[in-house]
């Protein structure tokens, strides 16, 4: 496991591209699904208080 | 079976397509990521000969040529529904366009910066003005035009055009990085990046790198449907269906 995360000596290059890349595609998948949720709540408000206005 | 393809183009008819698509694309991207990654740890030499070894490091090339190639083929599918939205005016093909852009960014961004850690320890240098690089850099910014321009401009139509445009133009730089490494002559022009050929690669790094490339595929496939599935939202908020959607789901 020592040798696997040392990777010959060159652990900084190796995770440091990997460790990028993880960190990229978790946020933007984490971003995404958050959004739509967001954007249909705040639909959902806007809806509702229309619908309050008008009997 | 008969489809009629055109209802597709219809946001409210594609939105539940999307959905279900994005989940196909993120199993296969899953699948494909996981398997390529232990392939290409634990299955492949450590140390790769000839004159100018490459050391473990070399293992950035799993996601470093993945990554540059989603950059340049994203840029394409971007400039392509660019293209279909200014001749048919079909509004799902600028959200296409604008669903695709942050990812395509984020390649790019990913390519540069995996290409730098692996410049350091194999050239010596983080950085180097090399065609390639240069031309990357120039598609990154390419990318980032094409956001902000688009987030510019305050009436959707108008930012789809506009920024349709200027992806359209922006196109050229993808020949210039793919051929940017056709140097005739060596000591003419100095490019650290050296023809290559598939055909010459170790088969299991050869191996693990096609099914990354392949898993960073079916990711941007993933990751695209899914922000177009708040797109289509955002843009027809005052639509029926869309309020209908919104009233389920708060109920939940």
């Amino acid at each position: 496991m020592k040798e696997f995360l040392a990777q010959g000596g060159y652990a900084f290059f190796v995770w440091g591209a990997y460790g990028m890349a993880a960190l990229l595609l978790i946020v933007e998948v984490v971003v995404l699904a958050r959004r739509r949720r967001t954007i249909l709540t705040r639909i959902g408000r806007l809806v509702r208080m229309r619908g309050a206005k008008t009997p | 079976m008969k489809v009629n393809w055109f209802k597709f183009a219809a946001p409210a008819n594609f939105y539940p397509v999307a959905g279900w698509l994005v989940s196909v694309f993120a199993v296969l991207a899953a699948a494909a990521i996981l398997i390529g990654l232990y392939w290409g740890f634990f299955e492949t030499p450590s140390v790769l000969g000839g004159t100018n070894p490459q050391k473990e490091y070399y293992r950035i090339i799993f996601i470093h040529v993945p990554a540059a190639w989603m950059s340049m083929w994203l840029y394409l599918v971007l400039a392509g529904w660019c293209a279909i939205g200014l001749v048919f005016n079909t509004r799902l093909s600028y959200m296409m366009a604008a669903a695709v852009a942050p990812t395509g960014a984020i390649f790019t961004f990913l390519a540069l910066w995996t290409g730098a850690l692996w410049g350091r320890p194999s050239w010596g240098t983080y950085w180097d003005w090399d065609p390639r690089l240069t031309s990357e850099l120039i598609l990154f910014f390419l990318y980032l035009g094409y956001i902000a321009l688009h987030s510019a401009i305050d009436d959707t139509r108008r930012a789809d055009k506009a920024a349709a445009l200027l992806a359209i133009v922006g196109l050229i730089c993808v020949p210039v990085i793919f051929w940017s490494i056709n140097c005739p002559d060596p000591t003419q022009c100095a490019a650290l990046h050296q023809r290559s050929s598939l055909s010459q690669m170790e088969s299991n790094i050869l191996s693990s790198m096609l099914i990354m490339a392949f898993g960073f595929w079916m990711y941007s496939f993933a990751a695209a449907f899914a922000r177009l599935r708040g797109i289509i939202l955002e843009r027809e908020a005052d639509t029926a269906w869309v309020q209908e959607l919104a009233t389920k789901e708060a109920r939940r």
